[in-house]
């Protein structure tokens, strides 16, 4: 395989990262009862590491618990938030960890079907990742009757054709099915009805490379690491101006300050939480912890030090949301066309504060009014970036500016 | 199109078809197995997956038109991307962007002449930490300067 691209595991925490051999995942939770499992997960205190920070256990007994003679295990690999690269590390460096995570799921909730669902910008990784499972369907890892039990597993790979919105689960769920990727109402929720109409997990992969070290290590052991309720760690994808770019793997609680410190950062005055879609933190706000309680994230931190434009940091963002919004409902569609205007207006000061506000209005009905999480996050950089560096963006000629 | 040109375009759909399944569900890998090959998925490829598939065309122009990876229209043989995301931008994009522009005399969105190249933006590919990134078809290269990325065209066939 041909790739380009150098390891770029910055910190390998003791949690993820910890030592793991290829197989044990699967050999200890086929020893173990489903209930067991879903236990210890739930134990664990595992939530998804995609953004929306779902508990795990529920939603796999929830799966678990619907009837129906077929079941998938979905493994969101669509990674498209912008800054977000840890999954692209997972799969290329660790891919035991994800695919076995799949398995122990498939064992769990009763299905015999997993599918990965590959962003198209990952093509690179494809035939490595099908030797992977080939390797696995050798070793009886996967395939008939696993390990000498009764359990089948088997797991596909699907490519996606580069669209933002199919990593949101119901559009993954209808791209896979051959439709534009167009988010669902919820419910139903995947759970009971989602590929062909059939209970689906969708997970993270960082959320199913997480598994198998709670079975083998136990869900007490995982909780051990972070907050109380952000238990284990985190993937963090560090990029922008640092020394250190890079997969960091933090416990969770970990502030903004320290996350800094470790990646060599330097006169920074923003860190933009959780990529586009996040929320962008300036300085005075430094420590701010990162965790569900405060800074949920799915792992995206963007550096900007103080010779950066914030305006064009936010249209940036804003160009990205027109692209990539699926069309399908008005407050997304025109709202973040609007937002992106707005910002034009601001760069080229013909705005007033007056139609700002307005948007600024706008944003928050979008966050309530639009169908899935594209539309209701994408006016989270709008209104943070204006109010918290309002004094740069109005109050210095066009603004600060980083001028090459 | 020739005639033999239609004949060995619907025998390679075929083979897709058996291959991926004439299910609603194989439509999207048929897609993508029509445009490695032929780089866009042209009025009679959509006509022929449909047939095959049992579905109206317009279902299967309206699934290409979704995704900015599949295109209906002809294009260049191979597709070079830079990425556009603030990460990129922040080490040196622009100046990446203007140098290959400058050499292929084109602009993004356009095709060479030669029908050899089509430039294009792309939004996150998640190389962040090793920016600027682009992708040529599927392979990545990463801390491209102007130089490295023109030397990565030339190289192209
Ligand atoms: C626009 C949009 C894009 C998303 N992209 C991804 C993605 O690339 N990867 C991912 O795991 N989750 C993504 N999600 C979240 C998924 O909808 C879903 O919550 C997640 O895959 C569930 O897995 P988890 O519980 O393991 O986090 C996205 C959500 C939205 C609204
Ligand atoms: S919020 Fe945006 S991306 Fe989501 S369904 Fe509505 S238009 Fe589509």
């Amino acid at each position: 395989m041909e790739v380009m691209t150098e390891k770029k595991i910055e910190r390998k925490g003791p949690v993820l990262f910890s030592p793991y051999k290829r197989g044990e995942g699967i050999k200890a939770a086929l020893k173990l009862k489903r209930n067991d499992i879903l236990f210890e997960v739930k134990e664990a205190g595992l939530k998804g590491r995609g953004g929306a920070g779902f508990p795990t256990s529920a939603k796999w007994m929830l799966t678990a618990a619907a009837k129906s003679d077929k079941k998938y295990i979905v493994c969101n690999a669509d990674e498209g938030e912008p800054g977000t690269f840890k999954d692209r590390v997972l799969l290329l460096e660790y891919p035991e960890l994800v695919f076995e995570g799949m398995v122990i799921a498939g064992y769990t909730v009763g299905s015999d079907q997993g599918i990965v669902y590959l962003r198209g910008e990952y093509e690179y990784m494809l035939s490595s990742l099908e030797d992977y499972l080939k390797e696995m369907k050798k070793d009886n890892l996967l395939g008939d009757k696993i390990l000498g039990t009764d359990f089948n597993f088997n797991i596909n790979i699907h490519l996606g054709s580069g669209a933002y919105v199919c990593g949101e689960e119901t559009a993954l769920i209808e791209s896979l099915e051959g439709h534009r990727g167009e988010p669902r109402n919820r419910p139903p929720y995947p759970v009971n009805t989602g590929f062909m109409g059939c209970p689906t997990v969708v997970n993270n992969v960082e959320t199913l490379s997480s598994v198998p070290h709670i079975i083998t290590k136990s869900g007490e052991w995982f909780k051990k690491h972070g907050t109380d309720k952000s238990t284990g760690s985190k993937l963090f994808s560090v990029s922008g101006d640092c020394n250190k770019p890079g997969v960091y793997e933090l416990p969770w609680g970990t502030t903004i300050k320290e996350l800094l410190k470790l990646v060599e950062a330097k006169d920074t005055k923003a860190v933009q939480v959780g990529g586009a879609s996040g929320v962008c933190v300036p300085v005075n706000q430094f420590d701010r912890k990162l965790g569900f309680e405060d800074l949920a994230t799915g792992g995206s931190i963007m550096i900007f030090n103080k010779k950066r434009d914030m305006l064009k940091v936010l249209k940036n963002f804003m160009e990205f949301f027109v692209e990539e919004s699926c069309g399908q409902c008005t407050p997304c569609r025109i709202g973040n066309v609007k937002l992106l205007e707005g910002t034009e207006m601001i760069e080229k000061g013909t705005h007033t504060f007056k139609y700002i506000n307005t948007l600024k209005e706008l944003g928050k009905t979008m966050q309530v009014a639009s169908k899935c999480g594209l539309g209701q996050s994408s006016p989270n950089s709008f209104i943070s970036i204006l109010d918290n560096f309002k004094e740069e963006i109005f109050s210095s000629g066009r603004n600060g500016g980083d001028k090459k | 199109m020739l005639l033999e040109e239609k004949n060995s375009l619907s025998e390679e759909i075929e083979k897709y078809v058996n291959e991926y399944g004439n299910n609603r569900a194989a439509l999207m890998p048929i897609l993508q197995a029509v445009q490695r090959n032929h780089n866009y998925v042209s009025d009679f490829a959509q006509q022929e997956v449909a047939r095959m598939l049992d579905i109206h065309p317009v279902e299967v122009y309206s699934v290409i038109s979704f995704y900015s990876f599949l295109h209906s229209k002809p294009r260049g043989r191979n597709i070079v991307r830079l990425c556009r995301t603030i990460a990129c931008d922040m080490v040196g994009k622009d100046a990446v962007e203007k140098a290959v522009t400058r050499e292929l005399g084109i602009g993004f969105g356009e095709t060479t002449k030669d029908g050899k190249i089509t430039l294009e933006f792309t939004n996150c590919l998640g190389m962040c930490d090793q920016g600027p990134a682009m992708i040529v078809n599927e392979r990545v290269f990463v801390k491209l300067d102007p130089e490295k990325a023109i030397n990565i065209l030339n190289e192209i066939k």
